[in-house]
């Protein structure tokens, strides 16, 4: 059994419907969401759409502080694009799309596997995982042996033994790899955007994890990203949002 | 697996029956196996995880299992299954009845021709499994078995390092691993992803077949092992004077203490051993004495200071050496078409330092009489396409150890350029289109035959033409 394990989309539909198309060809028949569905593009609710569609299937899906902050509270601390991208999306979205956010699990255990956006520790404070030190004290928080999550975008893995060092190793996936998931350690996999890849690489990012087989295969899969930014540009939301789609940054 | 409940003879695992136990070491026991409709013979290795084991057979046996699936081709033993670590680990593959580099040691000394045949065949496999993204850093006489037909084998991936994987040995210690007498440099400071690292590790056993010696003793202390940063080995030459000096080349050129400094592929190794009279003579093949006191303070100040820069991605750095092989038939072509090839082959060189150029010229073989005129006629021929060729690559400017020309003896000119790019790990190969003859519509050239059967790059290169009305 395959499952596709997708972070960051960020209304982003043009790279949403790539990647289900490519882990259509790659015989995947389980999806799991690791937050972020909404914020920053022009297609919330279209996004949302498809993934109903696939939460109804018996996908999971585990909320995002983009999802949280799209149905309620303030959002002053956040950066003035992402604000205004907020301020755009709650406007967009009707009933029923804020119901859906609203109700997203903050983790998910299945199995031996975890889900969450950001750490594992801390899931509500939105923690970004930017090195081994918090790698290690996300991967401490679970006695889950996989670990799913996105919040950075990029795509990157952890791992450690249960004796071993103190902070984990960590290891830039090279894409189209199958990593065998041993099961004597434990694994964090930051699946990297698909709808905002940051690491200089505009082709969206995902993953596969082959249950059968133990292992994990990240994907890069290029979409028509200037397609996206002309709709970001059209509905008025900062061009800041549009320009980094063509680079990756 | 306890020690003490190792699987007894007779008994089966996920279908392979335990046929005989054929080693017991102390990391862990290998058997031949059988598996019913399964012709290959096979061996079964089963780590001893039990306790006061040393960690390293346990994280070594997960490096051997991940990167053995990965890996194919004649020079590692076929991979056949593996078992889970958490219910019973073993790992299952082609048996190899060797002889191995170690046997073939412990005999007798070896002869020149036998080096040269060995390491040959080693570099071949090396090269075979840099370009599977894979550094061994654990190479030595033991994990090196040939097949009955020469084929050099590569075993015990247990300190591997995959481009492509995570590094589990990296995670687990912060002492460098590896095998003290054939360590690299680079290894004593940590750096695992190296493919120079086995170059070390080549020249140190190139050394140990021409001495009976090893370069840098067997040491068991750090301080022992950091000797190697700035003492160099006495020349294989001061201590057996039948060493010629191109091996002592190729030898001090493997065992050279910056990475950078070493051959930049396992395949330009194999090139040098199997056409020793084209290995350029540095410095390094005259030397009969280590190096002074003073130097050895320089370097062993300056080990202190070693940073190694980041690593470089394997494949990247393979591609960075490429072998060109330059197809050159001067009699017969065309000036414009010959400068045309020139011009492609400078900008080779501009992109890839590290590359190296051979110019083959293919000739009908001499009829051998015993009458010293024909064989005189033959050999004045046979320099006049290497004059040819050296003139032609004259304005090029480049080092004899970049460039190197080669006259091939055969009947039929594109089988023998393709069995020269097969046998030495050609990257690419630069050839000249014929212009339109009748002939050529008859038998076909052979350029088309070499861009359509070649298994690396081919270009074909055609004289400018004026564009027509």
């Amino acid at each position: 059994m395959k499952l596709a394990i997708f972070s960051d989309i960020h209304s982003n539909l043009e790279a949403l419907q790539a990647c289900l198309l490519h882990a259509q060809s790659q015989s995947v028949t389980q999806f799991a969401f690791v937050g972020d569905l909404v914020g920053y593009g022009a297609d919330p609710v279209a996004c949302l759409e498809i993934v109903v569609d696939l939460l109804q299937q018996g996908a999971f899906a585990v909320q995002g502080n983009h999802d949280a902050a799209a149905v309620s509270g303030l959002c002053e601390t956040m950066e003035i694009n992402a604000r205004e991208s907020i301020y755009w999306t709650r406007a967009q979205l009707g009933q029923a799309e804020r119901q859906l956010l609203q109700n997203l699990p903050l983790f998910k255990q299945h199995e031996d596997m975890y889900f969450v956006h950001a750490c594992a520790e801390t899931p509500e404070q939105w923690t970004y995982i930017t090195g081994p030190r918090q790698a290690g004290r996300c991967m401490q928080a679970t006695q889950a042996r996989l670990i799913f999550s996105g919040h950075i975008h990029q795509p990157t893995l952890y791992y450690k033994t249960q004796s071993g060092r103190a902070y984990p190793q960590v290891f830039y996936p090279t894409p189209g790899v199958a990593l065998p998931l041993l099961t004597s350690r434990q694994w964090l996999a930051i699946v990297g955007s698909a709808g905002q890849p940051r690491d200089g690489n505009p082709a969206a990012s995902y993953a596969i994890c082959d249950r059968t087989l133990n292992t994990l295969t990240y994907f890069r899969v290029p979409y028509d990203h200037a397609k996206t930014a002309q709709k970001i540009l059209a509905a008025g939301l900062p061009p800041r949002l549009a320009q980094r789609l063509e680079r990756g940054y | 697996m306890q020690a003490d409940q190792l699987p007894q003879v007779g008994s089966e695992i996920d279908g392979f029956r335990l046929l005989e136990k054929i080693h017991e070491g102390g990391m862990a026991v290998i058997y031949r196996v059988s598996k019913a409709g399964v012709e290959l013979p096979l061996i079964m290795k089963i780590p001893k995880l039990g306790f006061g084991n040393h960690p390293a057979c346990y994280v070594g046996f997960e490096v051997e299992q991940m990167i053995m699936e990965k890996l194919s081709g004649p020079h590692v033993p076929m991979f056949f299954a593996k078992g889970d670590m958490a219910e019973q680990p073993y790992l299952v593959m082609e048996y190899i009845a060797g002889p191995s580099l170690h046997d073939y040691l412990e005999r007798s000394a070896a002869s020149i021709g036998q080096i040269v045949q060995w390491g040959k065949a080693l570099a071949d496999a090396l090269h075979d499994l840099h370009r599977q993204n894979v550094v061994h850093l654990d190479l030595k006489p033991a994990n090196v078995l040939f097949r009955p037909d020469g084929t050099a084998v590569i075993i015990d991936f247990g300190l591997a390092h995959h481009a492509h994987l995570p590094d589990l040995i990296e995670e687990d210690f912060h002492k460098p691993v590896g095998t003290s007498a054939y360590i690299s440099p680079e290894q004593i400071l940590s750096i695992r992803c190296d493919p120079r690292s086995d170059l070390f590790a080549l020249g140190v056993i190139l050394y140990q077949l021409a001495c009976s010696h090893l370069p840098f003793g067997n040491p068991v202390s750090i301080s022992g092992f950091r000797r190697r940063l700035y003492l160099d080995p006495t020349p294989p030459r001061a201590i057996n004077p039948t060493v010629p000096p191109w091996l002592q080349e190729i030898i001090l050129h493997c065992l050279e203490v910056r990475s950078e400094n070493r051959y930049a592929s396992a395949a330009q190794i194999a090139f040098d051993l199997a056409h020793s009279a084209q290995v350029t003579l540095t410095a390094r093949a005259f030397r009969l004495k280590s190096a002074g006191l003073l130097t050895i303070m320089q370097r062993w100040y300056r080990s202190w200071f070693a940073t190694v820069k980041s690593c470089p991605e394997l494949s990247q750095h393979l591609s960075s050496a490429p072998h060109i092989l330059v197809a050159l038939d001067i009699p017969r072509a065309d000036e414009r078409l010959l400068q045309a090839m020139r011009e492609l082959v400078r900008r080779a060189v501009a992109a890839d330092a590290h590359c190296r150029i051979t110019c083959c010229t293919v000739e009908a073989p001499s009829i051998l009489t015993e009458e010293d005129q024909t064989r005189e006629l033959a050999n004045s021929l046979h320099t006049q396409h290497l004059i040819a060729m050296r003139h032609w690559a004259q304005p090029l400017s480049l080092s004899s150890e970049i460039i190197r020309f080669h006259v091939l003896e055969a009947n039929n000119t594109a089988d023998a350029l393709l069995n020269f790019a097969r046998t030495h790990h050609v990257d690419q190969i630069i050839i000249g289109a014929r212009g339109s003859s009748a002939l050529r519509r008859i038998l076909g050239s052979v350029s088309t035959k070499v861009a359509a059967e070649a298994r690396c790059n081919v270009t074909v290169v055609h004289v400018p033409q004026a564009q027509e009305n």
